[in-house]
């Protein structure tokens, strides 16, 4: 019974995930692209719970759904798309498109089931330990042997952050803003200027 | 049972459907940058189900190390965007031909 309904589950799930990729390859819409985006990742948090990889699960709706996509959707919604130009040249690339998918699917297809044929155990998962937990296992190696690999992946994204801001800050060129540093160190011979001059008389 | 080879292909499937999307809409840049981030998504169910299949974490971790370098790639592939967006008022790659090449 367990067992049906895992693959049952599978199924569903695999189906969802294959039919949202379509969706963001040929959607009309940016907008809906995204969203078909959201649906892909989700089915696939769903099944990497469902391999017993719950951390990454997780990590993938907080940060990719949560995060990424949210930044897709916002940068989406800022650019004004013309959706008609989009189109224009889809039904020219759409015989490439599928003659180069079905000829990868077939090959990819192909090697998966020529490999599986001898592999031991027929390709299922390795047992886990009876209250194994994939967030502390995943812990204990991510802060020792992969420490050095996480300190820069933390660079990476200050990195990210850094060139992000500078790439998309500018200066206006006539905004009127305050600037305190100049308007503090004025000082009064700078701006005012005392004329000597003859005192006139009424002619 | 399923196992390995079910993930494998869904693995397979999602890449070959994100190298058809690219071929479709490469006129626009940002359905583009999508069909990449799907294209991760891909490479990362390999990673996990080979990880699991041996038993060895090490793949789960490798994951988690391209899921930071991609959200960096996209911050900065979109800020990119932006810019661009901002001097041509246009993201189709058709029109961004200044270099000639």
């Amino acid at each position: 019974m367990g067992e049906l309904l895992h693959t049952v589950l599978f199924y569903t799930f695999a189906a969802v995930l294959i039919g949202a990729a379509f969706g963001v390859i040929l959607s009309r819409n940016p907008v809906h692209g995204v969203m078909f985006l959201v649906l892909a990742f989700f089915q696939s948090a769903l099944l990497w719970i469902m391999a017993e990889a719950e951390f990454l699960g997780i990590i993938l709706v907080l940060v990719y759904v949560g995060a990424v996509m949210v930044l897709f959707l916002f940068v989406v919604m800022m650019l004004d798309i013309d959706v008609e130009s989009v189109r224009k040249g889809f039904a020219r690339y759409a015989p490439l498109a599928v003659g180069v998918a079905l000829l990868m699917a077939f090959e990819l297809a192909q090697l998966i089931w020529l490999r599986s044929k001898g592999a031991a155990g027929g390709g299922s998962f390795a047992e886990t330990a009876e209250g194994y937990s994939n967030t502390e296992a995943l812990g204990s190696v991510l802060y020792t042997e992969y420490v050095y690999a996480f300190e820069i992946a933390a660079v990476i994204l200050l990195l990210a952050i850094v060139a992000a801001i500078t790439l998309t800050m500018r200066k206006r060129p006539g905004l009127k803003v305050q600037d305190i540093g100049k308007q503090v160190s004025v000082r009064s011979k700078d701006r005012l200027r005392v004329v000597k001059m003859e005192s006139e008389t009424k002619e | 049972m399923i196992g390995l080879e079910h993930y494998l292909l869904i693995s397979a499937f999602l890449f070959v459907l994100s190298i058809a999307g690219i071929i479709l809409n490469r006129r626009n840049l940002i359905l583009m940058l999508m069909c990449i981030e799907l294209m991760l998504l891909a490479v990362n169910f390999n990673f996990v189900a080979f990880s699991r299949y041996l038993g060895d974490e090490a793949g789960q971790v490798f994951v988690f190390f391209i899921l930071t370098v991609a959200a960096a790639e996209a911050a900065i592939g979109l800020a990119i965007l932006v810019v661009l967006f901002r001097n041509r008022r246009s993201i189709n790659t058709h029109e961004l031909n200044e270099m000639k090449g």
